[in-house]
Formats: structure tokens, sequence, C-alpha cells
């Protein structure tokens, strides 16, 4: 998986967690609370369908790299990549 | 032990706090059952039928609308996290409501989803209150309910900004009524909690009434996974250590759960696990509500527009100097109350509810309908029903109009005995406990409230108890 694709799965998750959200012009490197009305239930049902959907575990500690679509590619790109190689 | 089945989580009560915390779980996984004492759904807002009506129980108007497009409030936070569509509740806004004072209403507060229209109305009647007003205006504004805000007088603190005490009861006056388990006083953050809903928000119905939400809600759960029960009541709650380990139903069944959400009330879930251990380990104990209500309900073969009641949907009405939220000594307080007219929300051009219904709510005395001998209660009822009705239709807008309740085709009535049987909550209490739990933690450790007694209010305040115990306490345990 590249990191556009680990984008995309992220902007799949947060358009049905909050699909009255206008997700076309998300610019990559700014917070998501900054440019979204997302508040902490949102942030953790990303967490969750990230689990629900991929398999993918995100510690609590871990939570402030989901920040943005560039901090979320980062850091879940190699867990989608880890996955995919075990599978 | 003879052992049935285990579930991650287990809810007590289909209501729309236990519907809501059950889609959450399901949505992610949990193994859910929720265990349901009636045959219907709903719990405190359900709907039964009779001669071939149905009649909601419990839902005058969802309060809390706000219109497509406003983020950041309690709506929009129960259609993400639940995953519905808006137009899945097919909520059609009010027309327009009042707080009625005076023995026919004389002074008058107008509301609408506009909350413009109330400060003019308040700017009109009460010119010498409007910088006080607006100052807690302001202050309800900013008021976030949470768990950790301190304990505040509602009365106190609209008292310091509102000099009139007119104008004090006008304002106490809604929140009381959709939400007040305390007698003549609410907690302030709760106060703000419902201003906000009602008057910031706003008033809104689905035309096919509560049973559109519940069935949304009860079809959300299925699909996701969730198991329900219903008939099902339980009998008590077997804790070892401090924890629960199991649930006994009525039926003698034994089920299992590694957590169990309880949505019936605070007492009454402390009574299922024996008391004693619950009491003992409790900061505070909880004393059940003594707060409840009859209510009436007439059917015409008209609308009630032609009947005097123009477009008024909603009518808090109070004919005395003062307002006495408060247990009456008699059977039924009828000196203020809260009419509905359900056929007066905006369903569009076309659309008309069959009949013409005129709900009317008063303050009523659990002690004084649960001895009453089966011959007085019935004579009883049909007794109060006329003068609850006739002293609600004093406050018609057109009082003009020579007509009057007698001319309903039907009526129907209940009580704080009725409320008790079909929902369990002692005394019939309808807004629960005064005593809140808002963390929703108990004398157990994997055992939660939610619902009426953890203390979030109303339709919307339901589904957002069910949600937020829901996260807290399982999801964001298990997140990580």
């Amino acid at each position: 998986m590249t990191k556009d694709e680990c984008k995309k799965a992220v902007i799949a998750i947060i358009s049905d967690i909050a699909p009255d959200e206008d997700l076309s012009n998300l610019k990559p490197d700014v917070r998501l609370r900054d440019q979204l009305q997302l508040d902490s239930m949102d942030f953790l049902d990303i967490v969750m369908e990230l689990r629900k959907r991929h398999g993918i575990e995100v510690p609590e500690a871990d939570y402030p790299k989901l920040a943005s679509l560039d901090s979320c590619a980062d850091y879940l790109t190699p867990k989608f990549n880890a996955l995919a190689a075990k599978s | 032990m003879k052992t049935g089945a285990h579930y991650d989580v287990v809810i007590i009560g289909a209501g729309l706090s236990g519907l809501a915390a059950g889609i959450r779980l399901a949505h992610f996984g949990k193994r859910v059952c929720i265990f349901e004492r009636h045959s219907a759904p709903g719990g405190l807002n359900s709907f039964y039928s009779i001669g071939g009506r149905k009649f909601d129980v419990g839902l005058h108007a969802v309060t809390n609308y706000v219109r497509p497009g406003v983020k950041g409030t309690p709506l929009g936070r129960i259609l993400r996290q639940l995953r519905l569509d808006r137009d899945e509740l097919g909520l059609c806004e009010q027309r327009q409501s009042r707080v009625a004072f005076g023995p026919r209403g004389e002074l008058s507060l107008r509301f609408t989803n506009d909350f413009g229209v109330f400060e003019s109305e308040v700017a009109r009647l009460f010119p010498g209150c409007v910088d006080g007003f607006q100052r807690l205006v302001r202050r309800l504004r900013e008021t976030i309910f949470s768990p950790d805000s301190p304990a505040l007088s509602a009365r106190a603190v609209v008292g310091e900004h509102v000099r009139d005490p007119v104008l004090v009861d006008m304002l106490m006056c809604v929140p009381l009524y959709y939400g007040s388990a305390q007698e003549n006083d609410m907690d302030f953050g709760q106060f703000a909690m419902l201003f906000q809903a009602v008057f910031f928000e706003g008033l809104a119905r689905p035309y096919e009434g509560i049973r559109r939400i519940l069935r949304l809600l009860v079809d959300k759960y299925r699909q996701a996974g969730g198991e329900r029960r219903m008939n099902c009541g339980v009998r008590s709650i077997v804790a070892r250590n401090g924890r629960v380990e199991a649930l006994v139903m009525e039926s003698g069944e034994e089920v299992g759960a590694d957590t169990v959400l309880s949505s019936i009330g605070r007492v009454e879930t402390e009574a299922l696990s024996g008391g004693g251990e619950a009491g003992a380990g409790s900061a505070s104990r909880s004393v059940a509500g003594r707060v409840t209500f009859v209510e009436t309900m007439a059917i015409f073969d008209r609308e009630p527009a032609s009947l005097g009641w123009g477009d008024n949907t909603t009518v808090f009405y109070n004919d005395s100097e003062r307002l006495d939220y408060s247990v009456p000594e008699g059977q039924v307080d009828v000196r203020s109350g809260v009419i509905c007219i359900p056929n007066n929300f905006d369903y569009g051009p076309e659309k008309r509810l069959p009949e013409g219904i005129v709900r009317v709510t008063c303050l009523a005395n659990y002690d004084r309908w649960a001895r009453l001998p089966e011959e007085s209660y019935t004579a009883d009822k049909k007794r109060w029903f006329g003068e609850i009705q006739a002293s609600a239709w004093r406050f018609r807008p057109e009082a003009g109009v020579q007509e009057s309740f007698e001319s309903a085709v039907a009526t129907d009535m209940f009580t704080p005995r009725t409320v008790e049987r079909f929902t369990g909550h002692r005394n019939g209490a309808i807004y629960g406990s005064p005593t809140k739990s808002l963390l929703g933690t108990t004398a157990f450790s994997n055992l939660y409230l939610c619902g009426t007694d953890q203390g979030l209010l109303g339709i919307m305040g339901s589904m957002l108890s069910g949600i937020t115990m829901a996260n807290r306490h399982v999801l964001s345990r298990t997140a990580g």
C-alpha cells in the first residue's frame, strides 16, 4: 500500500463517520480537527473503524499520530503493509 | 451453577438509551444482547394501540432539532455515532409554542425554532429584564453539561440574572416539565442542557411519532448484529467480589456478561442486585424519584386548529401567581401543565395526521393513584380527564371558539400507576431519581447505568446517554 492509498482508506472511514463533512478539499498537512468538526468521539470511531475494517490496532498513546492525513499515512502505511505481508 | 449464554455486554431495557448503546457495541463487533421485560421496545418513550388507534407515550416532541448544516450539536453527534442519515428520522419542525401564564394565559411568550422570536417576546413582555436575560442567555450558551460541573441551583442562577420572579418561573417552566426529577428546581447544568435543547435548538417530530424512531433504532441494531430478547425481564443480578457475574432472568435462565449496562434506573438496578452490597458501596444512597404525571389524550374528527388551538404545537401553562412544580397533595394538580398538539408540526403541505389530538400532561401524586381500588380508579380517571382537559382548554390562543374537549371522539389517559407498570420505574417517576449518576458508575466495577438516571434527558439525551456510556465504559477501554 502506498501512502496515497492509505490516505484514501482514512478518508473513506471519515466519510462514513461524518457524512455531513465536505472532504473534497482536505489539506494533508493540516490537522483534521482544524479542518473538520471532529470531536473525541469521532476520533474514537476512526480508531475503532481501523480495527474493524483493516485489523489495525492503534494504542491510545499513538492517537496524536492520527492528527493529519500526512501523519496518518506516515503512521498507518507501515502497519497496513505489515499486515499485508503476514497474510 | 447452570450457565446459559455469555455476552460481552448485556443491556437491561430496550428503551432509547439501551438501543443506542446496543447499536454502538454491535457495530464494533461486541457480542451484545438487550433484555426487555415487555413485548414492545421504547421504555419511557413507547406506544400502544387501543381501538385501532396508536398512542405515543412519553414523546411530545423531539428536542435538539437543528436544520441540516448546523454542526456541533447533540443531533449531529447522535446521527454520526449511530451511523444514521438525518432523513431516516423524518423530523418535521414545530409551528410555534408558548409559555402561557395567568388564569387564561394572558402573559404569553411565544417560541419557535428561531431563538430570535423568544428573545423578542421576552423583550416585549419584560422590558426591564432584557439585559439580565441576555447575560443569562450568554451563560447558557457557554454552559457545557459535564460530570465535572459543580452542582448549582438553576433557580438561583436564573434569579441572579433575572429580577422578575414571573419571568424566572416562565424560564424555569419548560426545562422543569421536560426533565426535572426534582421539585421546583433542578441542577443548572441539566437546566442549561434542556434550555439549549428546546430554545437554542428546537422541537420537531416524525409524522409517525416515536414509532418511527424506535423502528429505526431496532432495525439498525439488528443489522449491526445485536441480539434482543423481548418479554424477558431480569429477576436478579448475581455479583461476587464487587463484580457482576451473571443475570438471572424471570424465567430462571442465567446469562453471563463481561459488562452490564442497565437503563432501568438507579434504584431499580440496585434492587436487582439485592440493594445491600450496592448500597454500602455507594457514596450517596440513591432515592427513587417522586415526580410523576398523568397524561390525557383527546381525539377529534377535526384539526385542533378549528377548535381554537391555532398553530400551537406545545403550550406550557400555569394559571397561578407562582409556578408550583411539585408533587401535589391531591391526585393531580391541574393549575399547570403541558399541552401538546401533534397535528401542529409542519409535516409538509399535503400531509396531515388522520385525526386531531390534544394531549395534556399534569403533575400527579403516585401514592394517591397507587392505593385506589379498581372501581374508584376507573371513575377517578374519568373525572380527572375532564378537569385536566378543561383546565388546559383555557389556554387556547383563540378562546372565542365555542368548542370544548367534550366533542372528542375518543379519549385515553394514563396515570403514575400505568407508568410504573409499563416502565418499571418506581413511583412511576418519569424522570427517575433526583440523584443522577453522571459517570454511570455503580458499586459494581462492571455494571454501569445509562438512560434517565445517568442524567442526560429527553429523547436525544437518552440516546446520547447510551452512546456515551457504551463509548466510555466499553469501547474506549478496548480501543487501544
